[in-house]
């Protein structure tokens, strides 16, 4: 087991190493220059903030200045944000975006995976169809066309639930964000819980124990749950590091400062570090998530631990 | 299904192969039958009807008089704030959006598909290896390096395009026939191979799911009776592990075909998906959702057609597990 953390470890550092490179020359290949702005700035000033920021320099020498300040722990400081850093800006917005997306998440998988576990059961019956089809509903309508509809008639028309702004404190804010946010995950949960129950139900050893005598609550609980929830716990781990990191479309319709702006402003503006710290940001959490997935596989499936 | 078969004359068995069996199995399910209907009407009235421009309305003509008009009989999905016909222009934006969604994700799965059952059946270093790939895969910034392809490839699908117009109006033609086929032609020269490219980095859930799907089949007994009759690692592998495993790869395909046909959509903003005047769903869609409250049928229309397609291939793709698993047959 030692040998096998010691070693996912040494996997994941690889990952990031090639992660930051990777990442560092993608953004120097964008067009445009984070300090393009709408007023043209002269030539000379431009030249001297290049200069400032060491972005006159050949990108290797960049590239080797920027990796061992990072080794050293200095992210450095926004391009597009004057005098801002890095670890600020992360730190500031990664908390709204991860209680936002635990939120989602808890939501998704208490509301998907008990609707694909009864779709399964109840396979080709009205109880199915209804399920699924609420779940393709969700799948259907995209995040930009339920967000405006829940914060208006929530929040304005009816007035029970804040429709914009955050609050670490106050569940209340928490609510519709989240749904829309994890609207779209709980779908998916539920039509793979579905698929993978549907597998495992038609298995032999659900027919030996039938004919055991074994209830229905049973065999669904007991025997199945554990290999049906195969794809849906495969996809989880990914779907919960994406989740976590933000989204734009949710932050600007419901008026978040979470981590999604920051993300495609960088982009936009060629942005380096910010774009490079999220980037790593999210490189730390996919790591583990998968990490989590593959030991939750090993959880599910005994057959697997040899 | 047993009563088919009672009153046949006795005759020398025929054993029923996986496709065959599955094709009759499809045709008794209902929702799949029906699914298959309402696709076939979607894909008819979308990819042949502007093939005939008499039928239907030019959908990039304004009629400013006529415009944020509600569904009538000359307009039968009503109007936008431009005037243009919403029903041509659903059919010309649905051309675009089934191209792409097809196209994206029978690459994306393929991928997927191959890439996870081979980490998920060898096992050890070379899945290490292979999913660590796809750690990093997922981990980096998706947008930036769809912008850097969309202006790589750019100059070479301008070329694409001129050719395939040229070839299609031949020599001598009038401004006005070229600009034509021009508008015609250019979504797809465009959009087709920047959607392969992306279908070609969109695999990572599928190789995932597959990835632990394949795993837990592999450790079944059966498989291990394969091996023990001399079976080879490929035969085993896509012959007995992955049919297996197709459950869960059937649904995910119908999942992924959603998310990118309004990916397409994200990207028009970014100015590298469909070009005005030219439209597609996701852009209609997110259109009405701008203009909802005044002009319903805006965002209605577009989003129907849409959540009928994906519905549709939904339960097409539930009717195809249900055919395709051998166990689902003796009842």
């Amino acid at each position: 087991m030692l040998r096998y953390l010691i070693n996912r470890l040494l996997q994941g550092v690889i990952v990031m190493i090639v992660l930051f490179t990777l990442t560092f020359f993608l953004v120097k290949a964008l067009p445009g220059s984070p300090f393009k702005t709408e007023k043209a700035i002269p030539e000379h000033i431009q030249a001297r903030m290049n200069a400032y920021y060491g972005l006159d320099q050949p990108l290797p020498v960049q590239f080797a200045k920027r990796a061992t300040n990072i080794l050293k722990g200095d992210f450095g400081s926004s391009l597009r944000l004057e005098g801002r850093e890095v670890t600020e800006i992360i730190g500031q917005a990664f908390p709204v975006s991860l209680q936002l997306g635990l939120v989602a998440i808890t939501l998704a998988i208490f509301v998907g995976v008990p609707l694909g576990v009864i779709a399964a059961w109840k396979k080709n019956s009205i109880l199915d169809y209804s399920t699924m089809a609420i779940a393709m509903t969700g799948i259907c309508l995209p995040s930009f066309v339920i967000g405006p509809i829940l914060a208006d008639r929530f929040g304005q028309k009816w007035e029970i639930l804040p429709a914009m702004g955050w609050s670490n404190l106050n569940p209340l804010f928490w609510i519709l964000p989240s749904i829309t946010l994890g609207l779209g995950s709980a779908a998916y949960l539920s039509r793979l819980t579905r698929a993978g129950m549907l597998d495992t139900l038609s298995q032999d050893f659900v027919r030996t124990a039938r004919a055991k005598g074994v209830s229905q609550k049973n065999i669904l609980i007991r025997h199945c749950l554990r290999g049906g929830l195969t794809p849906a716990v495969a996809y989880i781990g990914p779907a919960f590091a994406g989740i976590i990191s933000g989204s734009l479309v949710i932050e600007s319709v419901f008026a978040l400062p979470g981590l999604g702006t920051h993300f495609i402003k960088a982009i936009e503006t060629g942005d380096e570090p910010v774009l490079t710290g999220i980037v790593l940001l999210f490189g730390i959490l996919i790591i583990l998530a998968n990490f989590a997935t593959d030991i939750l596989g090993y959880w599910l499936n005994p057959r697997l631990r040899s | 299904m047993s009563a088919i078969t009672a009153n046949a004359p006795v005759a020398v068995e025929k054993g029923a192969s996986l496709w065959g069996d599955a094709a009759h199995r499809l045709i008794k399910n209902r929702a799949a039958t029906i699914s298959l209907f309402v696709l076939a009407i979607i894909f008819v009235a979308c990819l042949v009807l502007p093939f005939f421009p008499s039928l239907i309305p030019d959908p990039n003509i304004q009629d400013l008089p006529g415009k944020n008009s509600p569904p009538s009989a000359a307009h039968p999905f009503g109007t936008d704030h431009l005037g243009r016909d919403i029903f041509s222009r659903v059919l010309y934006g649905g051309r675009i959006t089934i191209a792409v969604g097809l196209i994206t994700t029978s690459v994306s799965v393929t991928l997927g598909v191959l890439w996870g059952a081979i980490a998920g059946y060898v096992r050890g270093y070379v899945d290490d290896f292979m999913m660590r790939i796809v750690d990093i895969l997922y981990a980096l910034p998706f947008l930036v390096i769809v912008i850097l392809l969309g202006k790589t490839i750019e100059p070479w699908t301008t070329t694409l395009t001129d050719d395939t117009v040229g070839l299609i109006v031949g020599q001598g033609a009038s401004v006005i026939a070229e600009n034509k086929t021009r508008t015609w032609v250019e979504p797809i020269t465009t959009l087709v191979p920047l959607f392969l490219a992306i279908g070609a980095l969109s695999w990572l859930t599928v190789s995932r799911i597959v990835r632990a799907q394949v795993r837990n089949v592999a450790s079944q007994d059966f498989v291990e009776a394969s091996r023990s009759l001399g079976l080879g690692h490929f035969t085993i592998l896509f012959k007995h592990i992955l049919p297996n495993s197709l459950g869960p790869i059937i649904v995910y395909t119908t999942l992924t075909i959603p998310g990118i046909m309004l990916f397409e959509a994200t990207l028009s903003f970014l100015g590298l998906g469909v070009k005005a005047p030219n439209s597609s769903w996701g852009i209609l869609i997110s259109e009405g959702a701008d203009r909802m409250s005044a002009n319903f049928w805006l965002l209605f229309f577009p989003s129907l057609f849409f959540a009928a397609t994906l519905f549709a291939l939904n339960f097409l793709g539930d009717g195809l597990r249900d055919a395709l698993d051998p166990k689902s047959s003796k009842d």
